[in-house]
């Protein structure tokens, strides 16, 4: 067993004097607040009246689980929180379970715990309840984050694939590819110094602004692993109908263009976490999209395709030299390749 | 069947040099280029400098080499 | 931009009108999985006039391993003190008995590599490993993997070997003619082999079997112009060699990586997939340089030669089948669950076809050119 001063060792899963010690130290002080304090086996909530419950929860594996650009922590909070957001909910609250590596380093802990604080902060949500077990099986740099999160989604809001009708627009609120490729530079081919930092963000804020302004938005989807295409061909799917893209409105900077470029990645099957893909009405479009702009991320936002009137379920994507082809679900994570 | 991309050198040392895409940088080998140097853009093929390219020809194709202006000039 | 976005369309118009005054089918063939993704990816094949087609070659380094020397691979893989380094290209190929991504699941050291110094590096740095370089590909690869055996030399790397399985194009293209299953009216050469080898490897293949040669690069933009040129050529009963890759390719190559090529690597006849033995189709690592050679450190058998059953890969490669005519395609052989190394590549062309064309949504659609998109 590791005894080591500074790490983390079985006994602080073990529910005894360890495990206050690590809550006390470690993380009532930086996510403490008033139902997390009463330290009960459940945070209890506010009634919410008439309105519906969202509940979600995600698990957090990500390696390393430092990069540029975020962390774990703060990709446990955003996760869920725009997990609750796309379905039109208010984040009200975020459970946390954490399981960790015996010989983590109980600093970088605290590391992960400051940014689970800021981005909560950020998201202006509570950590409302929590759990610590730890593991003495796989390496110490192994850290697991599962986040549960529940929100409040007011009467008469409904944003689902089923609304989805020909002539609808889809817009994103920003730049693709970014999180995937930072990610898989910082895992696969760490000396690789790139200038791109993962996205990862909370959108609740920017939903919420989007929805004030265009209150009957018809659906919202964050395409985070299998990137635009798996969120535009569930689209279809679900929907029934054709979905087109067109490739030269798609945002894409060129730092991440090139790196996807350099390492064989189709960038529009990357990952992304703090992006939206969202659906409106045709005449809604312009108003959504001055709504998107005007929030600090939306700023690069664009209408990227529509509806088409095919009922076909396929995606289509129209490519910027004027051709068109049919884009598929990635099949797993995408691997750089030299050939 | 080979995957390769230019980048511009941004130092060199000895056999080794750091190439530049757009502000990914990798360390590359220019065991094949022996007459590169700084400022030399270069197709890179699986970390090393495997031609040095012409930038005036290059720019018409190379839409890195155009984004590279645009972003020194912009 | 502009420029490059009148260029096509001026390729196109030209491509169009020839193409319209043929009066044939006509048929080419890529020998580079680049550009094999290029087009689909870049919806190229639905700009082009319907009698052409764009066939994909033997070109894939993946996709052309014998199946025998993928099982090499894994075998060596499972070795306590071996790390093998590979290019993320091979992780996924299935093997007789799973693939080195499995392996790794079962706890084999194998590490994604971006080139053959990083190999070389990661050896330097575990002298208590036993570090193999996977190396595939074509020419423009195996200079890099004869770089990575002088440095480690020159350094006295002893614990740095290479499991070779390089390929030669030439020779391929010129055996697939030979054998003479393929009605072709030219070939639209590789980019970046062309780099290294230089563009006048290709003059046997326009003088000897007066078939139009033009080598392009991979925007789509150079492969219009690259189709443009093939079909006035084919119209017009001429057959060319035309470099229009100037930017990169020279007529005699990059004489440095030839130089190191030659000094490790000797010609010699190997087994491709598909395409059986070919005399100096590969490049074998030359005695001098045994110590590195991973075959002779290991006292590895050579590789016995099996294909899954049913499997086309060997027919889609020589262009004498489509994915289409493969009972498997699209039915048991997905890209989740591929069963030859076409499906597995990114850059195979039954990966291509399932991905760029929908056929795996839409199992019922036989559309003569595939499923591509026509509103």
């Amino acid at each position: 067993m590791n005894t080591r001063q500074g790490h983390v060792v079985l006994a602080h899963g073990g529910g005894g004097q360890m495990t206050d010690d690590l809550l006390r130290q470690a993380v009532l002080p930086r996510l403490g607040n008033a139902v997390l304090g009463e330290l009960l086996d459940s945070g209890i909530l506010p009634s919410v009246g008439q309105d519906k419950l969202a509940l979600t929860i995600d698990g957090y594996v990500v390696q390393p689980w430092r990069f540029p650009g975020g962390d774990i922590g703060r990709l446990a909070v955003c996760g869920t929180v725009n997990d609750l957001a796309v379905c039109g909910a208010v984040p009200m609250g975020l459970a946390l379970g954490l399981i960790i590596s015996e010989g983590f380093a109980v600093e970088e802990i605290e590391t992960i715990l400051d940014s689970i604080a800021r981005a909560a902060d950020e998201a202006g949500v509570k950590v409302v309840t929590g759990d610590t077990k730890v593991v003495n099986r796989g390496n110490d740099q192994d850290i697991f984050v599962s986040t549960a999160g529940v929100g409040r989604v007011a009467t008469g809001r409904r944003v689902s694939p089923d609304l989805v009708q020909p002539g609808d627009k889809i817009l994103i609120n920003g730049a693709i590819g970014e999180h995937g490729l930072t990610v898989m530079l910082a895992r696969e081919m760490p000396e690789v110094h790139s200038r791109l930092t993962s996205d990862v963000a909370p959108l609740n804020g920017l939903i919420e602004h989007l929805m004030h302004v265009v209150p009957d938005v018809v659906f919202m989807r964050d395409p985070t692993r299998a990137g635009l295409a798996g969120v535009a061909v569930d689209l279809a799917e679900r929907s029934g109908w054709r979905v087109t893209l067109e490739e030269s409105a798609i945002p894409v900077r060129p730092v991440a263009e090139h790196a996807a470029e350099m390492l064989g990645l189709d960038v529009l099957e990357v990952a992304n976490e703090g992006k939206v893909v969202i659906v409106v009405r045709p005449r809604e479009a312009e108003h959504a999209l001055t709504a998107l702009r005007g929030h600090p991320l939306g700023r690069d936002a664009a209408v990227i395709g529509e509806i088409a009137d095919v009922a076909d379920g396929m995606c289509e994507l129209r490519t910027s030299i004027g051709g068109r082809r049919v884009v598929q679900k990635p099949y797993g994570e995408q691997l750089p390749r030299i050939c | 069947m080979c995957l390769a991309v230019p980048a511009q050198l941004v130092s060199c040392h000895g056999e080794e040099a750091v190439a530049d895409m757009h502000g990914n940088r990798v360390r590359v080998s220019t065991l094949m280029t022996p007459d590169v140097g700084p400022g030399d853009w270069v197709l890179v093929h699986a970390g090393f400098a495997i031609q040095r390219l012409d930038a005036e020809q290059a720019r018409a194709t190379f839409a890195v080499i155009r984004d590279a202006d645009a972003r020194e000039t912009g | 931009m502009m420029g490059s976005g009148s260029d096509l369309c001026t390729s196109l118009s030209r491509l169009r009108v020839s193409a319209g005054s043929a009066g044939r089918e006509l048929v080419f063939m890529e020998v580079c999985g680049t550009h094999t993704t290029s087009a689909f990816r870049s919806g190229l094949h639905s700009l082009m006039p319907d009698n052409v087609t764009l066939l994909s070659g033997p070109g894939c380094p993946v996709c052309v391993t014998a199946q025998g020397d993928i099982d090499l691979l894994i075998e060596l893989a499972q070795q306590p003190q071996v790390t093998l380094c590979t290019y993320g290209d091979m992780l996924r190929v299935p093997g007789a008995r799973g693939s080195l991504e499995t392996a790794r699941g079962h706890g084999a050291s194998v590490r994604i590599v971006y080139g053959a110094m990083d190999a070389l590096a990661f050896a330097e740095q575990h002298p208590d490993r036993q570090v193999v370089l996977a190396s595939v590909g074509f020419e423009t690869t195996a200079p890099g993997a004869a770089a990575a055996i002088l440095t480690a030399q020159r350094r006295h790397v002893v614990n740095f070997t290479v499991l070779a399985s390089h390929k030669r194009v030439v020779p391929a293209m010129l055996a697939l003619l030979r054998a003479g299953e393929v009605r072709l009216d030219g070939f639209l050469c590789p980019g970046h082999v062309s780099v290294i080898i230089g563009s006048e490897v290709y003059r046997p293949i326009v003088e000897d079997h007066g078939l139009p040669c033009v080598v392009a690069g991979f925007e789509p933009v150079q492969m219009a112009a690259a189709l443009a040129e093939l079909t006035e050529q084919a119209c017009g009963r001429r057959a060319e060699l035309i470099n229009q890759y100037i930017e990169a390719v020279t007529s005699t190559g990059n004489r440095t990586a030839q130089l190191l090529l030659d000094e490790v690597f000797e010609p010699a006849e190997v087994r491709w997939r598909g395409l059986g033995t070919i005399p100096e189709s590969g490049l074998v690592i030359r005695n001098k340089y045994q110590a590195f050679d991973a075959q002779s450190r290991f006292n590895l058998a050579p590789a016995e030669d099996h294909e899954p059953r049913g499997c086309l890969c060997g027919q889609v490669i020589t262009g004498k089948a489509t994915p289409r005519d493969c009972k498997l395609f699209g039915t048991t052989c997905t890209p989740v669950h591929p069963i030859g190394p076409c499906m597995v590549s990114s850059e195979g062309t039954c990966q291509a076809w399932f991905k760029y064309r929908g056929a795996g949504t839409c199992p019922g659609r036989t559309a003569r050119r595939g499923q591509e998109v026509r509103a």
